[in-house]
């Protein structure tokens, strides 16, 4: 059996309401609330970015796989605000993790799609039987321009999942990528925000290769939504996850657990795969569940998991997405954000 | 300018991983590692990880902050004493000023400190959180 055998999430403690910002900018925050089912994101501290994310997240999946850092002979972290430009993200965290060096290291990228990339590698190497431990890891700190739309969703976190066959908590069944060259959100080397093509990036882009994937790996396995206990899309905002599942079958209750981004924003490389953990906080030995993700550029990846007796007994070994996201926030003004988010420029 | 890089490098065990160094003589902890106990002048230590939860002993806010930390403005930096019996000094963050008091657990997390100007690596290290 081969999967996920260690997961774990994590979210900064700061947030900032669409109300706070849409007040910046002389718009209806009701209105915008209502339009994209997101009420507040989270926003990085000032000295957290995709590294600090992804080591959080990390040593939470360590505490739920129980196994000496030093197994792991792969680490994967995807992401599209990678600190440096050139030097990986996941040197820093293998050395912060006591992993390693004996260890193989990447850095992925391909927008809000590349921590379910890292988790796709991961679980190859382990199926492919070359790795016996290896890491996926998907977090962003990610950019809106300010007083673009994506600024009321664009937030910061991460999820880590740590493949295996051994004391397996979620047996991967099947995996399903669907991809083609859709240019319907970018962001040119050097430049501080990203581009969108606003409508484009509905039908012709997200849908496109959301249902894609999902018809794709609902066809290759044979079961229908009604077999699965949840399903998780990738969120940009809150209406798209929904408007997708609903399209292939699934009911709300199917989505709810896994649909977190009302109060946390798009966590991008981090969006699905963690309200992928967060479904699996939720989980009973036995259930099925669908994880489709999205990348811009575009690309979707599609996961079937299912769940083992192993899962309740790792549950509370670390934080659940709920304890996380709940027990200590810290709101911001919009002024106070600007300032958490770099966009204020100092004298040298 | 002189790199920080080499110095950064060499750290990492201690900043990073919050590595110590425990006397096989009289089990004294040294962090940062020393090459002689300061206790019983053996020379001979185990590499250990240190505890990563404790208690915050004392703290100070500071508002005049050297340049590389104005942005961060007021924060606070506290002597913390984990579980094990180290001392060290910290920054203590994602917390509201007020909030904070002599006597409180504290866990140590993983946070970028210091940038090295604009083009220059990134320093990470500990840092502590408040538990309770």
């Amino acid at each position: 059996m081969i999967g996920i055998v260690g997961y774990g999430s994590y979210v900064p403690c700061y947030r900032i309401t669409v109300d706070e910002i849409a007040r910046q900018w002389g718009k209806k925050g009701d209105d915008i609330k209502n339009g994209i089912l997101v009420y507040e994101k989270s926003v990085p501290g000032m000295d957290e970015d995709t590294i600090t994310i992804a080591v959080a997240a990390a040593k939470n999946a360590l505490k739920r796989a129980q196994i000496d850092p030093q197994k792991i002979e792969g680490v994967y972290i995807g992401s599209e605000s990678h600190p440096y430009a050139v030097k990986p993200s996941g040197t820093v965290l293998v050395d912060a993790l006591g992993i390693g060096p004996e260890v193989h290291v990447a850095d992925y990228e391909f927008a809000c799609k590349a921590g379910s990339e890292a988790m796709y590698v991961a679980f190859s190497h382990i199926k492919s039987g070359e790795m016996n431990y290896a890491m996926g890891i998907g977090a962003d700190t990610s950019q809106g321009a300010p007083g673009d739309a994506l600024e009321f969703t664009a937030s910061a976190g991460g999820s880590a999942f740590i493949m295996g066959k051994e004391n397996v908590l979620a047996e991967i069944l099947a995996t399903y990528s669907y991809t083609s060259d859709t240019a319907d959100f970018w962001r040119r080397e050097g430049r501080m925000y990203p581009m969108h093509g606003s409508r484009f990036t509905g039908e012709p882009a997200y849908f496109k290769h959301v249902l894609g994937a999902g018809r794709g790996i609902l066809k290759k396995t044979g079961l229908e939504p009604e077999d699965f206990k949840y399903a998780v899309f990738h969120m940009p905002n809150g209406k798209f996850p929904l408007k997708a599942g609903k399209t292939l079958g699934f009911t709300k209750k199917q989505m709810e657990p896994g649909w977190v981004v009302p109060w946390i924003g798009n966590t991008y490389s981090g969006s699905s795969i963690t309200g992928l953990s967060a479904a699996l906080d939720a989980a009973a030995p036995g259930d099925k569940i669908l994880m489709v993700s999205f990348g811009s550029g575009a690309g979707s990846d599609a996961f079937v998991f299912q769940t083992t007796e192993a899962i309740e007994a790792a549950q509370h070994l670390a934080p659940t997405f709920k304890e996380m996201t709940t027990k200590k926030r810290i709101y911001l003004t919009y002024g106070e954000y600007v300032r958490y988010r770099g966009k204020i420029q100092l004298n040298d | 300018m002189k790199s920080i890089v080499p110095r950064y490098t060499r750290e990492i065990p201690q900043r990073a991983r919050l590595e110590g160094a425990k006397c096989l003589k009289c089990g004294h902890i040294e962090f940062p590692p020393r090459l002689v106990c300061s206790k019983c002048r053996h020379r001979e230590f185990e590499t250990i990880s240190l505890q990563k939860t404790g208690t915050l002993l004392t703290y100070t806010i500071i508002y005049t902050p050297a340049e590389t930390f104005s942005m961060q403005s007021p924060f606070a930096v506290g002597i913390v004493e984990l579980d094990d019996g180290v001392r060290l000094t910290t920054q203590i963050v994602d917390v509201p000023l007020d909030e904070l008091k002599i006597g409180k657990r504290v866990e140590m997390i993983f946070r970028l400190v210091q940038k090295e100007g604009h083009a220059g690596i990134l320093e990470y290290g500990y840092k502590a959180v408040l538990t309770n």
